[in-house]
């Protein structure tokens, strides 16, 4: 009779980590194939065709990348937010913040000229960390749950961009229509020849997934970030701002955040218009690009390229297969779930137990309690 | 008279905004006593409006709807179980894809039925001798549906249940020790998963109330944040199902607020009022930190393994 007992493994190589994590990816594919499956659609010839009008051409790979840019944006800023343990659920609503921020700008600040573009962006940083740092300031001070207020600050993002686009801002052109007036030339990214992609935005996300891997790995606030993400406790004892780091990262994230929400508005409607048009969720996805990357900032270039692909088949979905946008969610909730469901195989190992079992009864069940309770705890921690 | 009039409509209104709410935030209380969080309560209350109104429109019978919402929450919340008790997953993220897999399934699901009117919903009631007195019968007994009702009862019912019985000692125990609990012989697994699995079905039920009798319709996102709130209530309540009660019924009026103010305020505006409010609850709660600390379970959000301590 054979014994195993699990070990807990303190570092998981990365292969077996990309490994389970493609492995997670390909089973939520794998369900969703199924959900295709009882709409009438061959889940082999339908992922084919997903594939070929998302992969297949110069057109295709650029609405990846469109969709990629505000993913990485919001996600490397959730990196560092998650980092601190800091559960920023509202990139959404910082997203609708910024864009508001960028449209007020293009809209009510004239004559900046070449300016128009930089100032735009700045505005909308700013108002996308003005959105996160009400949730902040609440979870640094009062221990508010930052969870339930992040994502309130999203519906009322959303009710306030609704509200402008049908109030004050509703454009003089817009007969029947909420939306503003649409920007003026100045204030509109210029587009990859040949496609749709605004790549200054492409350009800054970039730019700032190398500035935030710098930040954590080289600076004293990504130290103080990896310190107080591991025990806020033990930060306190030594003297380390708690406030004051959770005030900056969140502006950073949620800047980030507002970042995305500029290259929406700036580079793909050219107006302010329905938040639920602006930011299409990508705001929750986001999340998953920032677990999927595990707090590796370089890490999210790759899921929120993949994510980003998810989302450009989202649009092919509806044209070629008929099913609604909400696919992908049902595909983004499926990957979180089976992202989760493998950790144990990261962060455990299987041992053939040695001869002679110390408690015999629990021994014989492939699961020693201690060994799992150890690292429940750490996941806990 | 004409103030009074407006007082008693609005406390009927406002006990009608708050009964989906106080349905998922009791369900949410009793998973958090014994320890789990569940942030799926959007999820599941979506899950449960759409197929408690495909199950009343093709079976005929609201009653029918609700029996399918139950399920379906209880359904999505054994997933939440798995994951956060066996598996012991993140259970923050586990909820968070509860609620995100849940939007987009009935998104999808739900595009068939959209905007169909209910064939045979809910009756709104008067509950016979009470509904004739003065002040309280328009405020309270004239116009509700049973589910108001039963909400309420299951809202004293969860109370005594929770605090003057062994059971929802065991349930408080293993919120708060499991290990001693366990120590103790109670089944710490079989009680955190009834105990989700209960929320599931409380989240279901809530959502089919806005299917069947608050609006007897589907719509695309109908819980509109209801499951947020709900999570809300269970902290500001001190996870009390007494004090739910009243954090509903505020809610509620909240919600009631926003709808009676329109025509004076642009109606954007005041959708985001319970929104809002729900910020400046949590805030309260947690000024005076004593205070808010109180009622929470001491494991929640931990998971348990046999063994430990």
């Amino acid at each position: 009779m054979k014994r195993y007992r699990l070990e807990p493994r303190p570092a998981p190589p990365p292969g077996l980590v990309l490994a389970v994590s493609c492995g997670a990816v390909v089973a939520a594919l794998v369900v969703t194939g199924f959900i295709f499956l009882g709409f009438g659609h061959n889940p082999i010839t339908a992922y084919a065709q997903l594939f070929a009008a998302t992969l297949g051409d110069l057109r295709g790979v650029s609405e990846v990348l469109r969709k990629t840019v505000p993913l990485l944006l919001c996600g490397v800023g959730l990196v560092l937010a998650f980092r601190l343990q800091f559960w920023n659920i509202g990139a959404e609503g910082q997203i609708l913040a910024g864009a508001a921020g960028a449209a007020g700008v293009a809209l009510f600040v004239p004559g900046l000229g070449p300016a128009t573009l930089p100032a735009m962006f700045a505005a909308g940083f700013v108002a996308g960390a003005a959105w996160g740092f009400l949730p902040a300031i609440l979870k640094a001070r009062l221990g508010v749950s930052e969870i339930i207020t992040t994502l309130m600050m999203n519906y009322i993002a959303f009710y306030l961009v609704q509200y402008l686009i049908l109030g004050p801002w509703r454009g003089q052109e817009a007969r029947g229509f909420a939306y503003t007036d649409r920007f003026p030339p100045e204030a509109a990214l210029p587009l990859l020849p040949g496609t749709r992609l605004p790549w200054p935005t492409l350009v800054v996300a970039v730019a700032l997934v190398l500035f935030v891997a710098f930040l954590l790995s080289r600076t004293r606030l990504g130290f103080e970030v990896r310190v107080i993400g591991q025990s806020a406790h033990a930060a306190r004892y030594a003297g380390m701002g708690f406030t004051r780091v959770t005030l900056l990262v969140m502006g950073l994230s949620a800047g980030a955040a507002g970042l995305a929400g500029v290259g929406e508005v700036a580079g793909v409607h050219l107006r302010l218009l329905d938040p639920a048009q602006i930011s299409l969720g990508y705001g929750y996805t986001a999340i998953i690009v920032a677990l999927l990357a595990r707090g590796h900032p370089l890490a999210t270039l790759l899921t929120a390229t993949f994510l980003g692909l998810v989302f450009a088949m989202g649009d092919t979905m509806r044209v070629v297969l008929g099913l609604p946008f909400q696919m992908t969610g049902v595909i983004s909730g499926l990957v979180l779930f089976f992202i989760i469901a493998a950790e144990p195989v990261l962060r455990y190992r299987l041992r053939r137990a040695p001869a002679a079992p110390l408690q015999a009864p629990e021994a014989a069940t492939p699961e020693p309690a201690k060994e799992v309770a150890r690292g429940a705890r750490e996941l806990a921690d | 008279m004409e103030l009074e009039s407006w007082l008693i409509s609005a406390t009927a209104r406002s006990l009608a905004f708050a009964t989906p709410l106080l349905l998922a935030a009791l369900g949410e209380i009793v998973a958090e006593r014994a320890g789990v969080v569940n942030l799926g309560v959007e999820g599941m209350m979506v899950l449960g409006a759409l197929t408690g109104f495909v199950a009343a429109q093709l079976g005929g019978d609201p009653t029918l709807g609700v029996l399918a919402a139950g399920l379906t929450g209880g359904l999505a919340a054994l997933v939440h179980a798995f994951l956060a008790i066996t598996l012991r997953a993140n259970q923050y993220v586990s909820g968070l894809a509860l609620t995100i897999f849940g939007l987009g399934l009935s998104g999808v699901v739900g595009r068939a039925w959209q905007g169909q009117p209910l064939r045979n919903p809910f009756r709104a009631l008067d509950v016979p001798p009470l509904a004739e007195l003065p002040v309280l019968g328009p405020a309270l007994f004239q116009g509700q549906h049973l589910m108001t009702y039963a909400a309420i009862l299951a809202a004293l019912l969860l109370w005594v249940l929770l605090f003057k019985t062994r059971l929802g000692l065991s349930v408080r125990s293993v919120g708060e020790s499991p290990a001693a609990a366990d120590a103790l012989g109670v089944g710490v697994y079989g009680l955190r998963y009834g105990c989700v699995v209960f929320g599931g079905v409380m989240a279901g039920v809530a959502g089919s109330y806005l299917s069947l009798a608050y609006r007897p319709s589907w719509s695309e996102g109908m819980s509109a944040g209801m499951g947020w709130i709900a999570l809300a209530i269970a902290i500001f309540a001190a996870w009390n199902p007494l004090k739910a009660l009243w954090g509903a019924f505020l809610f509620g009026a909240c919600f009631h607020l926003a709808f009676r103010l329109q025509g004076v305020l642009p109606a954007e505006f005041l959708r985001l009022l319970p929104y809002v409010a729900t910020i400046v609850a949590l805030t309260l709660a947690s000024l005076g930190r004593s205070r808010a600390r109180r009622g929470a379970p001491a494991a929640l959000g931990t998971p348990y393994t046999r063994g430990e301590r």
